[in-house]
């Protein structure tokens, strides 16, 4: 009994995180997505548009670590609402362009995340959301208390949206859509380039078998904070855009329902996808903008609903599925054809 | 073989209690720089204990490890890695979703910092691809380094753990059980493999079959109940009365 105390592998499943298929593909749902990006503000409310794109950013930063290194983080409302705030009080305090006011609260994000992925990556899986969960009421606690800050309760309210003058960006939120677009879209780059680079490569090995990632010299934990401090940053760059789009703070933005809300929509989207997460997002924000414009007050009621639903119909998530499906077709076509070419088979 | 005396590994008293049950009871194990020596003996001997010590995995109770005369003891797997010792696993562990080029590309980052850049592409990883290709071509896997690894027959999977830690280019190599759950031309393959590799390193392997032990080790070491019971040339361990009771006895005719 004492023989194997190696953890042995955990078993998972075989979906490539690399989508070495097909590069055409990905050029085509790029500009999908771009196109649908650019689009949103002439079908849906401006202020309900630039949500979904936020709350897309928010999802993508957290399946860096729930979907690519392995990490559930339940406290990530501590990086969206403190950087919410921090570009808040800095748009309020210093008048400056929004842009700068985010990236001081993406900044703000980065510094908490850093005693905060120091202290709970030393743990894994259910501790590690405990830890997270735990940092995050503390710093809920500080939002609530510090209300000469924070404005407690009633949230931080009457935040400016300062762009250069240009008055109709300041003042008309689908022309503020159109500027603040670009600083999210860079978050998404940024997500992408970071899984797809050296580094995220070490990422999903250490999601797919920690102890070979350790013997093969690498020192998981620093990487595990790296990419933690990295997503509170993306999920900084979020939460920003967040505020100034509702010229208010809100108090819920720290809450844990938040931190919950994020891993449900990257969950339902399908984690370690990217992709996932934009769906997710989207799906979410529409959903609970259409019942609440509805009259309907059980929100919550049926976005848990088909939460459960989808989990259990289609385990990868929504978009998981699809790609799976897609992968699954590609290999049969291809091994298909292996064999009645006379492909050299070992 | 060229033992030129210096001592690779070092074991004092090595001692790891789980529980009360002493699975490694004060192991003195000596490893000669250039030796390929073989860890020998029944279910439950210690032998796996033995190697999650050596390479961090597990902490000892108590006792001393040092790697070419620096002390080893207590150090964090990592560390053990990049102070030269690499080893292999018994149960195949790979990272499933990954192809086996992209093993190999981790492997020969692993001991380097560049796994930081987060902002540069993975195509980088591939930089140094006549080492890769060529660590690829040396285990049998050439044709098959796009697969991913899922897809991987068992024997391949075995290959490909043997070139993860070829790709550390260990100064000491700790292999456990590299032809477990094997068939005969497996076997036959993987001894030709590791020998090829072992020469000029240093190897310790663990293995239940007599045939690899006899045609790859040139010094035996046989536990029990985690204490070392016999040690010597294979030919003088395998005439060892206590070992042919203990072990080599049932073992031989399979």
């Amino acid at each position: 009994m004492s023989q194997s105390t190696a953890t042995p592998a955990p078993v998972t499943e075989a979906h490539p995180v690399v989508a070495a298929a097909n590069p055409r593909l990905r050029w085509v749902l790029l500009a999908g997505g771009l196109v649908a990006a650019l689009a949103l503000p002439w079908f849906v409310y401006p202020p309900v548009a630039m949500d979904i794109v936020a709350m897309a950013l928010f999802a993508i930063a957290l399946d860096i670590l729930l979907g690519y290194t392995g990490l559930l983080s339940f406290g990530h409302a501590a990086f969206w609402g403190s950087s919410a705030y921090v570009t808040g009080l800095i748009a309020t305090n210093y008048g400056v362009p929004f842009p700068v006011a985010i990236i001081g609260g993406a900044l703000f994000a980065m510094i908490l995340a850093l005693p905060a992925g120091y202290l709970s990556v030393r743990r894994s899986g259910i501790y590690f959301a405990m830890v997270t969960l735990a940092f995050a009421q503390m710093v809920y606690f500080v939002g609530y208390q510090w209300s000469g800050l924070t404005g407690g309760e009633n949230g931080l309210q009457g935040v400016p949206r300062h762009f250069f003058g240009v008055e109709l960006v300041e003042t008309d939120s689908f022309y503020f859509y159109y500027a603040a677009l670009p600083i999210l879209l860079l978050g998404m780059w940024a997500a992408w380039r970071i899984v797809h680079s050296p580094f995220g490569r070490v990422l999903v090995s250490i999601r797919d078998n920690t102890q070979r990632a350790r013997a093969l010299g690498y020192e998981v934990d620093k990487y595990k904070v790296v990419a933690f401090v990295l997503s509170a940053g993306l999920t900084g760059l979020a939460g920003g855009v967040f505020a100034i789009n509702h010229g208010f703070v809100a108090l819920t933005e720290l809450h844990w329902s938040t931190s919950g809300e994020v891993v449900l929509m990257t969950v339902l989207g399908g984690i370690g996808t990217l992709w996932g997460g934009v769906l997710g997002a989207t799906l979410a924000v529409l959903l609970a903008d259409y019942l609440a414009s509805s009259g309907f007050d059980g929100i919550d009621l049926v976005t848990g609903s088909v939460f459960v639903l989808v989990v259990l119909l289609f385990r990868r998530g929504l978009w998981g599925t699809v790609r799976h499906q897609w992968l699954a077709w590609q290999q049969r076509r291809s091994s298909r054809r292996t064999r009645s070419g006379g492909g050299t088979r070992r | 073989m060229t033992t030129n005396g210096r001592v690779a590994l070092r074991t004092q008293a090595l001692t790891k209690v789980f529980r009360g049950f002493r699975a490694v009871d004060s192991v003195d194990l000596v490893v000669r720089e250039g030796g390929v020596h073989a860890l020998v003996g029944p279910n439950g001997a210690g032998k796996t204990t033995l190697f999650n010590l050596l390479t961090g995995f597990v902490a000892p109770t108590s006792g001393a490890i040092r790697v070419f005369d620096e002390d080893v003891t207590g150090k964090q797997p990592e560390q053990v890695a990049r102070r030269g010792v690499a080893r292999s696993f018994q149960i195949t562990s790979l990272f499933e979703t990954l192809t086996s080029r992209e093993h190999v590309e981790l492997a020969l980052q692993g001991l380097t910092r560049q796994g930081f850049r987060f902002w540069r592409s993975e195509k980088l990883l591939g930089g140094n691809r006549t080492r890769v290709d060529d660590l690829l071509t040396q285990v049998g896997l050439m044709t098959l380094a796009d697969k991913q690894v899922g897809l991987l027959a068992y024997g391949q999977k075995r290959a490909l753990e043997l070139a993860l830690v070829l790709a550390l280019d260990p100064r000491v190599m700790l292999l456990d059980e590299p032809t477990a759950g094997m068939g005969t031309e497996d076997v036959d393959r993987t001894i030709e493999l590791v020998r090829r590799i072992a020469a000029g390193r240093t190897v310790v392997f663990v293995d239940h079959n007599m045939h690899v032990v006899g045609s790859l080790a040139d010094r035996v070491t046989v536990l029990q109940q985690g204490k070392i019971l016999a040690e010597g040339a294979y030919d003088e361990v395998r005439n060892d009365e206590r070992v042919i009771t203990a072990y080599l006895g049932e073992a031989d005719h399979a």
